[in-house]
């Protein structure tokens, strides 16, 4: 295990670094259930330096950074006791201040129940277009947008107030035992109007006019057993990722597989039923490489019984694909070979951008792991944090 | 009127403990606090006008569970972080 550091990550020797990764680190962004940490590699990714804990006691659903500008860090917060806001930085967490206009839903007519913002649980950088601009999704399911870099933030109407979106949100009996959650919110690299989501519960939906209509997007997708596929309700997409190599190619983690869909096609493709058998193919987060839309990873759990979400038989392992689904590779060089029984949330793995990628997964036991080869051997990185809530990675230094 | 603030909530008052606030009820005490302390009822008070199910009004020590409830000049105000968490 790489031994953290204060604030002084030594840099590798320069003749050992390549000329495209000479100087650069990477910043791993860890939000836990008790606070948010980050973490600065040297340029070799073999040191860490910590910066935190930043929100000691804070719920920290998400900590993301801004690649449209290298500082803007935004954090969705909120702690047992307090409701849910967004704390803001401009300088990489030298200093912070709070959202003035949190997301939250509208205040309801008299007489009627209004929804309360419980926690925003995921947010996304907009397009590189719009500046300023950042979606958030709330447990429970709501779209927000932001086009002051995360001040203010009003409802998506379009999506939040659509009759047939609000029956497919359901209840809180219908989402996830932490509430039910909106996630995977994703703007197309080359369109800032074309937008995707995922609901659990309520499944896959696009929009092409920036939020304002949306349409479901779940043809192929398969539901737990006896429900009928064409209620949205039923639906629970845990992770959605875009490949930036090829913004047509998208991936996702269901609840009930593995599944690829490439546009302008609208049916999904259990790719996942090329796992093995008795691993099988449920899990929460789906990673895709940087710049080969072929390979992804993904990091089972135990679907089966009272659903454990566990390691399959407490041997964990990351799983990747090379070939875009057609066949995978168990991943598990420098894991424990037994009595590991961990759980990676949906937002608690990541890729960086470096060659070869590099891959960052936290437990809920508040272990961060990291392999610089793609997968091929992992490191424990970082132990004894808080349960891991999300993993981001940003590139930093130049 | 003087008005306790609980910990979690101290990062908003600068660290004080006890402040003045006004108001001839709850909603209005809350909105003065928001009036000087930025960001602090919506901590408190969720998007329907509710108390938030961890936060707990006491007027002259008895727990009040509606903002509607009248104050006086005189009166004392705690807020206080319901005994829950882990």
């Amino acid at each position: 295990m790489a031994k953290p550091t204060r604030r002084k990550a030594r840099r590798a020797p320069a003749k050992r670094r390549s000329a495209s990764t000479k100087k650069r680190g990477v910043l791993v962004l860890v939000a836990t259930r008790k606070g948010a940490w980050l973490y600065r590699t040297d340029a070799s990714r073999r040191k860490y330096a910590v910066d935190g804990p930043h929100f000691l006691g804070h719920v920290v659903s998400h900590l993301v950074l801004d690649p449209r500008d290298g500082r803007t860090l935004l954090a969705a917060a909120k702690t047992g006791h307090l409701g849910p806001t967004i704390f803001r930085s401009e300088n990489l967490g030298k200093s912070w201040a709070e959202a003035k206009k949190p997301p939250a839903f509208p205040k309801a007519a008299e007489g009627e129940k209004g929804r309360v913002v419980d926690h925003t649980f995921w947010l996304t950088p907009g397009h590189s277009s719009e500046p300023g601009v950042w979606y958030a999704g709330t447990s429970p399911q709501g779209l927000f947008r932001s086009e002051d870099g995360g001040v203010s933030w009003e409802p998506v109407s379009g999506f939040n107030d659509a009759p047939e979106y609000r029956a497919w949100m359901g209840g809180a009996q219908d989402g996830t035992p932490d509430g039910p959650k909106l996630h995977s919110i994703i703007v197309d690299p080359r369109d800032a109007a074309h937008l995707y989501l995922g609901m659990s519960s309520g499944g896959v939906h696009e929009s092409t006019d920036a939020g304002a209509t949306w349409k479901p997007l779940v043809q192929g997708l398969e539901v737990v057993e006896g429900f009928d596929p064409k209620n949205l309700a039923v639906h629970d997409p845990h992770c959605i990722a875009l490949c930036p190599s090829n913004p047509d190619r998208l991936y996702q983690q269901n609840h009930c597989g593995i599944y690829r869909l490439d546009r302008p096609g609208t049916e999904w493709v259990r790719v996942g039923k090329n796992m093995p058998k008795t691993v099988g193919d449920v899990g929460f987060p789906m990673v895709v490489h940087p710049r080969d839309a072929d390979s992804a990873w993904v990091f089972p759990m135990d679907g089966t019984n009272v659903w454990p979400r566990t390691s399959p038989d407490g041997k964990a392992a990351v799983f990747g694909t090379r070939d875009a689904g057609k066949t995978w590779k168990r991943l598990d060089r420098g894991f424990p070979k037994a009595e590991a029984w961990w759980t990676v949330k949906r937002q608690a793995m990541a890729a960086d951008a470096r060659d070869p990628v590099g891959l960052y997964f936290g437990t809920t036991s508040g272990e961060l792991w990291a392999s610089r080869d793609e997968g091929r051997s992992f490191q424990s990185v970082v132990r004894h944090l808080p349960e891991i809530y999300a993993v981001e990675t940003a590139e930093f230094g130049g | 009127m003087k008005v306790l603030i609980p910990s979690p909530l101290r990062s908003y008052t600068g660290n004080q403990s006890l402040v003045d606030a006004n108001g001839r009820s709850l909603a209005e005490l809350v909105l003065d606090l928001e009036r000087q302390f930025p960001g602090i009822r919506f901590r408190m008070i969720d998007e329907q006008d509710q108390m938030r199910p961890h936060i707990r009004f006491f007027v002259n020590g008895e727990q009040s569970f509606e903002l509607s409830q009248s104050l006086g000049p005189t009166d004392d105000v705690a807020i206080v972080q319901a005994l829950s968490g882990g």
